[in-house]
Protein backbone atom coordinates (compact mmCIF):
# COMPACT_ATOMS: atom_id res chain seq x y z
CA UNK A 1 0.00 0.00 0.00
CA UNK A 2 2.75 2.50 0.74
CA UNK A 3 4.68 1.94 -2.12
CA UNK A 4 1.18 2.74 -4.01
CA UNK A 5 1.32 5.86 -2.18
CA UNK A 6 5.12 6.35 -3.02
CA UNK A 7 4.24 6.11 -6.93
CA UNK A 8 1.26 8.82 -6.77
CA UNK A 9 3.43 11.02 -5.38
CA UNK A 10 6.79 10.57 -7.18
CA UNK A 11 4.16 11.23 -10.54
CA UNK A 12 2.28 13.82 -9.08
CA UNK A 13 5.02 15.89 -7.67
CA UNK A 14 7.11 15.71 -11.09
CA UNK A 15 3.72 16.45 -12.81
CA UNK A 16 3.82 19.52 -10.52
CA UNK A 17 7.57 20.02 -11.55
CA UNK A 18 6.99 19.81 -15.02
CA UNK A 19 4.26 23.01 -14.89
CA UNK A 20 6.21 25.07 -12.49
CA UNK A 21 9.07 24.66 -15.31
CA UNK A 22 6.50 25.13 -18.32
CA UNK A 23 5.15 28.22 -16.31
CA UNK A 24 9.27 29.68 -15.89
CA UNK A 25 9.83 28.95 -19.73
CA UNK A 26 6.44 30.96 -20.54
CA UNK A 27 7.61 33.69 -17.94
CA UNK A 28 10.81 34.06 -20.02
CA UNK A 29 10.02 33.44 -23.56
CA UNK A 30 6.35 35.15 -24.00
CA UNK A 31 6.48 38.58 -25.29
CA UNK A 32 4.57 40.67 -23.16
CA UNK A 33 2.99 40.99 -19.26
CA UNK A 34 -0.18 39.77 -20.03
CA UNK A 35 0.83 36.57 -21.86
CA UNK A 36 3.27 35.78 -18.99
CA UNK A 37 0.65 36.68 -16.28
CA UNK A 38 -1.00 33.55 -17.84
CA UNK A 39 1.86 31.61 -17.95
CA UNK A 40 2.29 31.67 -14.15
CA UNK A 41 -1.11 31.04 -13.61
CA UNK A 42 -0.30 27.79 -14.40
CA UNK A 43 2.37 27.08 -12.19
CA UNK A 44 0.37 28.35 -9.70
CA UNK A 45 -3.11 26.68 -9.84
CA UNK A 46 -2.03 23.01 -11.66
CA UNK A 47 1.89 22.95 -10.13
CA UNK A 48 1.47 23.58 -6.80
CA UNK A 49 -2.06 22.00 -6.94
CA UNK A 50 -0.46 18.58 -8.21
CA UNK A 51 2.57 18.80 -5.66
CA UNK A 52 0.56 19.13 -2.82
CA UNK A 53 -1.69 16.23 -4.05
CA UNK A 54 1.15 14.40 -4.30
CA UNK A 55 2.32 15.45 -0.65
CA UNK A 56 -1.03 14.47 0.77
CA UNK A 57 -0.23 10.78 1.34
CA UNK A 58 2.85 11.49 3.30
CA UNK A 59 1.66 14.12 5.31
CA UNK A 60 1.68 12.84 9.37
CA UNK A 61 -1.94 13.80 10.00
CA UNK A 62 -5.34 14.56 8.87
CA UNK A 63 -4.47 18.62 10.19
CA UNK A 64 -1.09 18.23 8.18
CA UNK A 65 -3.54 17.43 5.22
CA UNK A 66 -5.60 20.22 5.47
CA UNK A 67 -2.51 22.64 6.20
CA UNK A 68 -1.05 22.03 3.15
CA UNK A 69 -4.65 22.37 1.12
CA UNK A 70 -5.11 25.61 2.67
CA UNK A 71 -1.11 26.71 1.78
CA UNK A 72 -2.80 26.15 -1.89
CA UNK A 73 -5.73 27.75 -0.98
CA UNK A 74 -4.07 30.76 -0.19
CA UNK A 75 -1.26 31.01 -2.77
CA UNK A 76 -4.08 30.95 -5.57
CA UNK A 77 -6.00 33.63 -3.53
CA UNK A 78 -2.87 35.77 -3.71
CA UNK A 79 -1.54 34.68 -7.07
CA UNK A 80 -5.20 35.75 -8.60
CA UNK A 81 -5.49 38.86 -7.04
CA UNK A 82 -1.88 39.94 -7.75
CA UNK A 83 -2.28 38.96 -11.59
CA UNK A 84 -5.39 40.65 -11.90
CA UNK A 85 -4.13 43.70 -10.46
CA UNK A 86 -0.90 43.49 -12.56
CA UNK A 87 -2.84 42.94 -15.44
CA UNK A 88 -5.15 45.93 -15.15
CA UNK A 89 -1.98 48.26 -14.56
CA UNK A 90 -0.52 46.61 -17.83
CA UNK A 91 -3.18 46.86 -20.22
CA UNK A 92 -3.94 50.53 -18.86
CA UNK A 93 -0.46 51.44 -19.56
CA UNK A 94 -0.41 49.86 -23.13
CA UNK A 95 1.78 46.89 -21.81
CA UNK A 96 4.53 48.48 -20.96
CA UNK A 97 6.69 45.80 -19.46
CA UNK B 1 44.03 13.95 0.58
CA UNK B 2 42.98 15.84 -2.88
CA UNK B 3 40.44 18.87 -2.57
CA UNK B 4 38.68 16.85 -5.07
CA UNK B 5 38.27 13.73 -3.10
CA UNK B 6 37.33 15.96 -0.10
CA UNK B 7 34.90 17.79 -1.53
CA UNK B 8 33.03 14.97 -3.49
CA UNK B 9 33.95 11.94 -1.55
CA UNK B 10 30.55 11.77 0.40
CA UNK B 11 28.47 12.73 -2.24
CA UNK B 12 24.80 12.06 -1.77
CA UNK B 13 21.69 12.92 -3.12
CA UNK B 14 20.52 15.59 -0.35
CA UNK B 15 24.36 17.24 -1.08
CA UNK B 16 23.72 17.44 -4.20
CA UNK B 17 20.80 19.39 -4.31
CA UNK B 18 21.56 21.84 -1.62
CA UNK B 19 24.39 22.65 -3.51
CA UNK B 20 21.67 23.62 -6.19
CA UNK B 21 19.91 25.23 -4.04
CA UNK B 22 22.72 27.58 -2.96
CA UNK B 23 23.57 28.06 -6.88
CA UNK B 24 20.03 29.39 -7.56
CA UNK B 25 20.56 31.68 -3.99
CA UNK B 26 23.39 32.73 -5.75
CA UNK B 27 21.72 33.70 -8.80
CA UNK B 28 19.05 35.44 -7.11
CA UNK B 29 21.91 37.70 -5.12
CA UNK B 30 23.61 38.17 -8.42
CA UNK B 31 20.41 39.34 -10.51
CA UNK B 32 19.76 41.59 -7.54
CA UNK B 33 23.55 43.58 -7.59
CA UNK B 34 23.47 43.62 -11.41
CA UNK B 35 20.28 44.31 -12.73
CA UNK B 36 19.74 47.56 -14.23
CA UNK B 37 16.88 48.87 -13.25
CA UNK B 38 15.50 48.74 -9.34
CA UNK B 39 12.65 47.11 -9.59
CA UNK B 40 13.96 43.79 -11.14
CA UNK B 41 16.40 44.19 -8.86
CA UNK B 42 14.20 44.61 -6.25
CA UNK B 43 12.46 41.12 -7.41
CA UNK B 44 15.49 39.23 -7.32
CA UNK B 45 16.33 40.18 -3.70
CA UNK B 46 12.65 39.02 -2.56
CA UNK B 47 13.20 35.92 -4.63
CA UNK B 48 16.79 35.61 -2.98
CA UNK B 49 15.19 36.08 0.89
CA UNK B 50 12.46 33.11 -0.45
CA UNK B 51 15.32 30.74 -1.33
CA UNK B 52 17.36 31.81 1.55
CA UNK B 53 14.71 30.73 4.38
CA UNK B 54 14.77 27.24 2.55
CA UNK B 55 18.24 27.25 3.25
CA UNK B 56 17.46 27.82 6.69
CA UNK B 57 15.39 25.29 6.70
CA UNK B 58 18.22 22.82 6.01
CA UNK B 59 20.68 24.39 8.33
CA UNK B 60 17.76 23.30 10.78
CA UNK B 61 16.19 26.41 12.39
CA UNK B 62 12.47 26.82 11.25
CA UNK B 63 12.34 29.65 13.32
CA UNK B 64 14.82 31.89 11.66
CA UNK B 65 13.33 30.59 8.16
CA UNK B 66 10.05 31.50 9.33
CA UNK B 67 11.46 35.31 10.71
CA UNK B 68 13.59 35.56 7.13
CA UNK B 69 10.68 34.85 4.79
CA UNK B 70 8.48 37.40 6.82
CA UNK B 71 10.89 39.99 7.91
CA UNK B 72 13.77 39.69 5.83
CA UNK B 73 11.91 39.36 2.33
CA UNK B 74 8.23 39.94 2.77
CA UNK B 75 8.69 43.21 4.37
CA UNK B 76 11.90 44.56 3.53
CA UNK B 77 10.35 43.71 0.09
CA UNK B 78 7.12 45.47 0.44
CA UNK B 79 9.65 48.78 1.47
CA UNK B 80 11.81 48.26 -1.32
CA UNK B 81 9.16 47.72 -3.64
CA UNK B 82 7.10 51.08 -2.56
CA UNK B 83 11.15 53.25 -2.64
CA UNK B 84 11.75 52.11 -5.31
CA UNK B 85 8.34 53.37 -7.49
CA UNK B 86 8.34 56.63 -5.66
CA UNK B 87 12.48 57.04 -6.77
CA UNK B 88 11.31 56.18 -10.31
CA UNK B 89 11.54 59.62 -11.61
CA UNK B 90 15.31 60.02 -10.52
CA UNK B 91 16.39 56.70 -12.16
CA UNK B 92 17.05 58.09 -15.54
CA UNK B 93 19.23 61.01 -14.63
CA UNK B 94 21.40 58.84 -12.10
CA UNK B 95 21.58 55.87 -14.81
CA UNK B 96 24.34 58.26 -16.09
CA UNK B 97 26.33 58.25 -13.42
CA UNK B 98 28.09 54.96 -14.03
CA UNK B 99 31.11 54.11 -12.44
CA UNK B 100 34.13 53.33 -14.41
CA UNK B 101 37.03 50.85 -14.51
CA UNK B 102 38.64 53.10 -11.84
CA UNK B 103 35.65 52.21 -8.86
CA UNK B 104 34.77 48.50 -10.11
CA UNK B 105 38.80 46.60 -10.45
CA UNK B 106 39.17 47.92 -7.11
CA UNK B 107 36.19 47.20 -5.43
CA UNK B 108 36.17 43.86 -7.94
CA UNK B 109 39.83 42.92 -5.40
CA UNK B 110 38.20 43.73 -2.28
CA UNK B 111 35.16 41.68 -2.45
CA UNK B 112 36.95 38.72 -3.53
CA UNK B 113 39.05 38.75 -1.06
CA UNK B 114 36.74 39.37 1.77
CA UNK B 115 34.61 36.57 0.26
CA UNK B 116 37.77 34.39 -0.13
CA UNK B 117 38.28 35.29 3.88
CA UNK B 118 34.77 34.42 4.72
CA UNK B 119 34.93 31.13 2.94
CA UNK B 120 38.47 30.13 4.38
CA UNK B 121 37.06 30.51 7.65
CA UNK B 122 34.46 28.16 6.94
CA UNK B 123 36.16 25.80 5.98
CA UNK B 124 38.78 26.23 8.55
CA UNK B 125 35.78 26.00 11.59
CA UNK B 126 36.86 23.94 14.48
CA UNK B 127 36.00 20.21 14.46
CA UNK B 128 33.99 19.58 16.97
CA UNK B 129 32.33 22.87 16.70
CA UNK B 130 31.97 24.45 20.09
CA UNK B 131 28.64 24.90 20.83
CA UNK B 132 26.23 26.13 23.97
CA UNK B 133 23.30 23.47 22.70
CA UNK B 134 24.12 20.88 26.06
CA UNK B 135 23.46 24.13 28.54
CA UNK B 136 20.55 25.16 26.77
CA UNK B 137 18.95 21.60 26.71
CA UNK B 138 20.13 21.37 31.00
CA UNK B 139 18.26 24.57 32.01
CA UNK B 140 15.47 24.61 29.69
CA UNK B 141 13.83 22.99 32.49
CA UNK B 142 13.59 26.81 33.69
CA UNK B 143 10.89 27.61 31.92
CA UNK B 144 9.15 24.09 30.38
CA UNK B 145 8.93 25.72 27.35
CA UNK B 146 9.59 22.82 24.59
CA UNK B 147 10.95 25.61 21.65
CA UNK B 148 14.66 25.90 22.64
CA UNK B 149 14.93 29.27 20.46
CA UNK B 150 12.02 30.48 22.18
CA UNK B 151 13.53 29.83 25.53
CA UNK B 152 16.76 31.51 24.89
CA UNK B 153 14.76 34.70 23.20
CA UNK B 154 12.35 34.96 26.11
CA UNK B 155 14.13 33.64 29.04
CA UNK B 156 18.37 33.03 28.74
CA UNK B 157 18.65 36.40 26.60
CA UNK B 158 15.72 38.00 27.70
CA UNK B 159 17.58 42.06 27.98
CA UNK B 160 18.56 41.55 24.02
CA UNK B 161 15.09 40.88 23.03
CA UNK B 162 14.12 43.62 25.58
CA UNK B 163 16.42 45.87 23.71
CA UNK B 164 15.42 45.25 20.51
CA UNK B 165 11.83 45.89 21.36
CA UNK B 166 13.38 49.63 22.16
CA UNK B 167 15.83 49.45 19.06
CA UNK B 168 12.34 48.85 17.00
CA UNK B 169 11.01 52.00 18.82
CA UNK B 170 14.42 54.26 17.98
CA UNK B 171 13.88 53.34 14.39
CA UNK B 172 10.56 54.73 14.70
CA UNK B 173 10.72 57.68 16.35
CA UNK B 174 13.62 58.21 13.42
CA UNK B 175 11.34 57.46 11.07
CA UNK B 176 8.85 59.71 12.38
CA UNK B 177 11.07 62.80 13.10
CA UNK B 178 11.62 62.54 9.13
CA UNK B 179 8.52 64.66 8.29
CA UNK B 180 8.18 68.33 7.51
CA UNK B 181 7.07 70.21 10.83
CA UNK B 182 3.33 70.47 9.79
CA UNK B 183 2.92 67.38 9.14
CA UNK B 184 4.07 65.88 13.14
CA UNK B 185 1.86 63.71 14.29
CA UNK B 186 -0.29 63.78 10.76
CA UNK B 187 -1.29 60.31 9.00
CA UNK B 188 1.56 57.90 7.08
CA UNK B 189 1.22 57.78 3.73
CA UNK B 190 -0.69 59.30 0.88
CA UNK B 191 -4.70 57.98 1.10
CA UNK B 192 -5.11 55.01 -0.87
CA UNK B 193 -8.06 54.72 -2.72
CA UNK B 194 -9.56 51.39 -4.28
CA UNK B 195 -12.36 50.19 -6.00
CA UNK B 196 -14.72 48.21 -3.53
CA UNK B 197 -15.91 46.10 -5.98
CA UNK B 198 -12.67 45.21 -6.95
CA UNK B 199 -9.81 42.76 -6.49
CA UNK B 200 -7.93 44.33 -3.65
CA UNK B 201 -10.97 45.04 -1.94
CA UNK B 202 -11.99 41.94 -1.98
CA UNK B 203 -8.30 40.23 -0.78
CA UNK B 204 -8.44 42.76 1.76
CA UNK B 205 -11.86 41.70 3.13
CA UNK B 206 -11.38 37.54 2.60
CA UNK B 207 -7.50 37.32 3.84
CA UNK B 208 -7.11 39.54 7.16
CA UNK B 209 -9.48 37.24 9.28
CA UNK B 210 -7.31 33.80 7.96
CA UNK B 211 -3.85 36.57 8.55
CA UNK B 212 -4.54 37.13 12.10
CA UNK B 213 -5.60 33.98 13.12
CA UNK B 214 -2.02 32.40 11.80
CA UNK B 215 -0.38 35.16 12.91
CA UNK B 216 -1.99 34.64 16.22
CA UNK B 217 -1.84 30.63 16.20
CA UNK B 218 2.18 31.14 15.35
CA UNK B 219 2.24 33.22 18.66
CA UNK B 220 0.57 30.18 20.74
CA UNK B 221 2.72 27.58 18.76
CA UNK B 222 5.73 28.75 20.20
CA UNK B 223 6.16 27.55 23.18
CA UNK B 224 7.17 23.98 21.89
CA UNK B 225 7.30 24.19 18.42
CA UNK B 226 9.01 26.63 15.68
CA UNK B 227 7.23 30.12 15.77
CA UNK B 228 7.37 33.33 17.79
CA UNK B 229 6.15 36.71 18.35
CA UNK B 230 8.38 37.94 15.61
CA UNK B 231 7.28 36.03 13.05
CA UNK B 232 3.13 36.52 14.06
CA UNK B 233 3.74 39.91 14.59
CA UNK B 234 4.48 40.40 11.12
CA UNK B 235 1.99 38.71 9.63
CA UNK B 236 -0.67 40.71 11.97
CA UNK B 237 1.80 43.43 10.48
CA UNK B 238 1.17 42.71 6.79
CA UNK B 239 -2.63 42.28 7.21
CA UNK B 240 -3.33 45.40 8.46
CA UNK B 241 -0.53 47.34 5.47
CA UNK B 242 -3.08 45.19 3.22
CA UNK B 243 -6.08 46.96 4.73
CA UNK B 244 -4.43 50.18 4.53
CA UNK B 245 -3.60 49.97 1.21
CA UNK B 246 -7.14 48.34 -0.09
CA UNK B 247 -7.95 51.70 1.01
CA UNK B 248 -10.84 49.90 3.83
CA UNK B 249 -9.35 51.67 6.66
CA UNK B 250 -7.15 55.16 6.35
CA UNK B 251 -3.44 54.75 8.52
CA UNK B 252 -3.85 56.29 11.87
CA UNK B 253 -2.40 59.97 12.85
CA UNK B 254 0.64 58.91 14.13
CA UNK B 255 -0.14 61.50 17.40
CA UNK B 256 -3.40 59.20 18.73
CA UNK B 257 -2.90 58.22 21.86
CA UNK B 258 -4.19 55.15 21.53
CA UNK B 259 -1.68 53.99 18.97
CA UNK B 260 1.05 55.31 20.90
CA UNK B 261 0.11 53.18 24.13
CA UNK B 262 -0.06 49.91 21.75
CA UNK B 263 3.17 50.69 21.03
CA UNK B 264 4.78 51.15 24.46
CA UNK B 265 2.43 47.78 25.03
CA UNK B 266 5.26 45.37 24.53
CA UNK B 267 8.38 46.98 26.19
CA UNK B 268 6.26 48.54 29.15
CA UNK B 269 5.29 44.99 30.18
CA UNK B 270 8.40 43.87 29.26
CA UNK B 271 10.36 46.17 31.65
CA UNK B 272 7.67 46.01 34.57
CA UNK B 273 8.03 41.84 34.40
CA UNK B 274 11.21 42.05 34.86
CA UNK B 275 11.88 44.85 37.40
CA UNK B 276 9.56 42.64 39.48
CA UNK B 277 11.91 40.08 38.87
CA UNK B 278 14.54 42.24 40.30
CA UNK B 279 11.73 43.01 43.47
CA UNK B 280 11.01 39.14 44.09
CA UNK B 281 13.20 37.47 42.11
CA UNK B 282 16.93 37.01 42.00
CA UNK B 283 17.49 39.19 39.23
CA UNK B 284 16.28 41.54 36.76
CA UNK B 285 13.86 39.70 34.57
CA UNK B 286 14.68 36.37 36.48
CA UNK B 287 11.24 34.83 36.66
CA UNK B 288 9.81 33.15 39.31
CA UNK B 289 9.77 28.81 38.39
CA UNK B 290 6.35 28.60 38.95
CA UNK B 291 5.37 31.76 36.59
CA UNK B 292 7.61 30.83 34.31
CA UNK B 293 5.45 30.03 31.37
CA UNK B 294 2.38 32.68 32.17
CA UNK B 295 5.03 35.45 32.72
CA UNK B 296 6.47 34.63 29.30
CA UNK B 297 2.96 34.26 27.60
CA UNK B 298 1.75 37.42 28.55
CA UNK B 299 5.20 39.51 27.44
CA UNK B 300 4.45 37.48 24.51
CA UNK B 301 1.04 39.12 23.92
CA UNK B 302 1.68 42.06 24.76
CA UNK B 303 5.19 41.68 22.31
CA UNK B 304 3.10 40.38 19.57
CA UNK B 305 0.64 43.65 19.76
CA UNK B 306 3.28 46.24 19.95
CA UNK B 307 5.67 44.46 16.93
CA UNK B 308 2.51 44.43 14.59
CA UNK B 309 1.90 48.27 14.88
CA UNK B 310 5.52 49.00 14.83
CA UNK B 311 6.55 46.90 11.61
CA UNK B 312 3.20 48.56 9.86
CA UNK B 313 4.30 52.01 11.06
CA UNK B 314 7.68 51.29 9.87
CA UNK B 315 6.40 50.37 6.45
CA UNK B 316 4.10 53.32 6.31
CA UNK B 317 7.08 55.97 6.88
CA UNK B 318 6.93 59.16 8.19
CA UNK B 319 3.70 61.32 8.38
CA UNK B 320 2.40 62.77 5.21
CA UNK B 321 -1.12 64.37 5.84
CA UNK B 322 -1.68 67.27 8.25
CA UNK B 323 -2.95 65.95 11.94
CA UNK B 324 -6.87 67.03 11.91
CA UNK B 325 -6.83 65.76 7.83
CA UNK C 1 31.75 18.77 2.58
CA UNK C 2 28.45 18.74 4.36
CA UNK C 3 25.62 20.77 3.88
CA UNK C 4 26.71 23.49 6.20
CA UNK C 5 30.19 23.62 4.54
CA UNK C 6 28.06 24.11 1.06
CA UNK C 7 25.57 26.60 2.78
CA UNK C 8 28.14 28.97 4.29
CA UNK C 9 30.71 29.16 0.89
CA UNK C 10 27.21 30.18 -0.29
CA UNK C 11 26.93 32.99 2.07
CA UNK C 12 30.88 33.93 1.05
CA UNK C 13 29.95 34.79 -2.16
CA UNK C 14 26.79 36.73 -0.84
CA UNK C 15 28.41 39.11 1.22
CA UNK C 16 31.47 39.42 -1.59
CA UNK C 17 28.60 40.80 -3.84
CA UNK C 18 27.08 42.46 -1.57
CA UNK C 19 30.20 44.53 -0.64
CA UNK C 20 30.87 44.59 -4.43
CA UNK C 21 27.13 46.16 -5.46
CA UNK C 22 28.04 48.28 -2.11
CA UNK C 23 30.67 50.28 -3.38
CA UNK C 24 29.81 50.31 -7.51
CA UNK C 25 26.29 51.12 -7.43
CA UNK C 26 25.66 54.82 -7.18
CA UNK C 27 22.07 54.95 -6.54
CA UNK C 28 20.89 55.26 -2.41
CA UNK C 29 18.65 52.27 -3.16
CA UNK C 30 20.75 49.92 -4.63
CA UNK C 31 23.42 50.70 -2.05
CA UNK C 32 20.27 49.77 0.80
CA UNK C 33 19.89 46.88 -1.16
CA UNK C 34 23.36 45.51 -1.46
CA UNK C 35 23.92 46.51 2.40
CA UNK C 36 20.94 44.05 3.01
CA UNK C 37 22.63 41.31 0.80
CA UNK C 38 25.32 40.97 3.17
CA UNK C 39 23.33 41.33 6.07
CA UNK C 40 21.74 38.49 5.52
CA UNK C 41 25.24 36.58 4.36
CA UNK C 42 26.50 36.95 7.88
CA UNK C 43 23.32 35.85 8.89
CA UNK C 44 23.96 32.63 6.92
CA UNK C 45 27.37 32.31 8.65
CA UNK C 46 25.78 32.60 11.72
CA UNK C 47 23.18 29.53 10.98
CA UNK C 48 26.37 27.33 9.62
CA UNK C 49 28.09 27.77 12.87
CA UNK C 50 24.64 26.80 15.11
CA UNK C 51 24.02 24.12 12.34
CA UNK C 52 27.62 22.88 13.20
CA UNK C 53 26.75 23.09 17.01
CA UNK C 54 23.83 20.76 16.72
CA UNK C 55 24.40 18.22 20.01
CA UNK C 56 21.89 17.42 23.12
CA UNK C 57 18.97 16.08 21.24
CA UNK C 58 18.45 19.45 19.10
CA UNK C 59 18.99 19.91 15.42
CA UNK C 60 21.36 23.21 15.95
CA UNK C 61 22.82 25.04 18.58
CA UNK C 62 19.98 27.50 19.43
CA UNK C 63 21.65 30.46 20.68
CA UNK C 64 23.17 31.63 17.31
CA UNK C 65 19.67 31.44 16.08
CA UNK C 66 18.00 33.66 18.65
CA UNK C 67 21.14 36.06 17.57
CA UNK C 68 20.18 35.67 14.09
CA UNK C 69 16.17 36.27 14.57
CA UNK C 70 17.20 39.56 16.75
CA UNK C 71 19.48 40.50 13.77
CA UNK C 72 16.70 40.29 10.90
CA UNK C 73 14.28 42.75 12.90
CA UNK C 74 17.30 45.18 13.80
CA UNK C 75 18.65 44.99 9.98
CA UNK C 76 14.71 45.60 8.74
CA UNK C 77 14.42 48.66 11.29
CA UNK C 78 17.93 49.94 9.95
CA UNK C 79 16.99 49.40 6.01
CA UNK C 80 13.19 51.06 7.10
CA UNK C 81 15.08 53.97 8.85
CA UNK C 82 17.39 54.24 5.60
CA UNK C 83 14.93 54.16 2.96
CA UNK C 84 13.03 57.12 4.93
CA UNK C 85 16.15 58.87 5.15
CA UNK C 86 15.99 58.29 1.39
CA UNK C 87 12.75 59.54 0.71
CA UNK C 88 13.42 62.56 2.55
CA UNK C 89 16.51 63.50 0.84
CA UNK C 90 14.67 62.93 -2.56
CA UNK C 91 11.93 65.07 -1.38
CA UNK C 92 13.82 67.98 -0.38
CA UNK C 93 16.37 68.15 -3.13
CA UNK C 94 14.54 66.55 -6.30
CA UNK C 95 17.08 64.19 -6.57
CA UNK C 96 18.15 60.92 -4.58
CA UNK C 97 21.94 60.95 -5.49
CA UNK C 98 24.98 61.43 -3.00
CA UNK C 99 26.67 63.15 -5.03
CA UNK C 100 27.82 66.54 -3.39
CA UNK C 101 27.94 68.79 -6.50
CA UNK C 102 24.30 67.63 -8.04
CA UNK C 103 21.77 70.11 -9.31
CA UNK C 104 18.93 70.52 -7.38
CA UNK C 105 16.85 71.19 -10.81
CA UNK C 106 17.64 67.88 -12.29
CA UNK C 107 14.25 65.40 -11.52
CA UNK C 108 11.14 66.38 -10.18
CA UNK C 109 9.91 69.55 -7.83
CA UNK C 110 11.02 69.42 -4.84
CA UNK C 111 8.54 68.84 -1.96
CA UNK C 112 6.22 67.36 -4.06
CA UNK C 113 4.29 64.37 -2.67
Amino acid sequence: MSFVLDIVTIIAVSAGAFFFLAGTVGLLRFPDTLTRLHALTKADNLGLGLMVLGLLPHAGSLRDGIKLICVWLIVLLAGATVSQLIGYVARREGSRP
Amino acid sequence: MTFASMAFGSMTFALALEIVLAAVVLTGAVWAIAARETLPAVAGFVAYGLLLSLVWVHLGAPDVALTEAAIGSGLTGALLVGAAARLRLSEVPMAVEHPGVILRMPAAVLSVTVAAALAASVLLLPDPAPTLAPSAAENAAATSLGNPVTNVLMAFRAMDTLLEKIVLLLALIGVWSLAPDRFWGGRPGPRHYADPQGVLAFVARVLPPVGIIVGIYILWTSADHPGGAFQGGTILAAMWLLVMMAGLTDAPPVGERRLRLLLLAGPVVFLVIGLSGLAFGDAFLAYPMAYAKPLILAIEFAMILTIAVTLGLLVAGPPEREPGS
Amino acid sequence: MSAATVFGLCAAVAVGLGLYGVITNPQPLRKVLAFNLIGSGVFTFFGVVARRGAAAGFGGDPIPQALVITGIVVAFSATALAIALLLRLFQATGSATLRADASTSAGSHPSKL
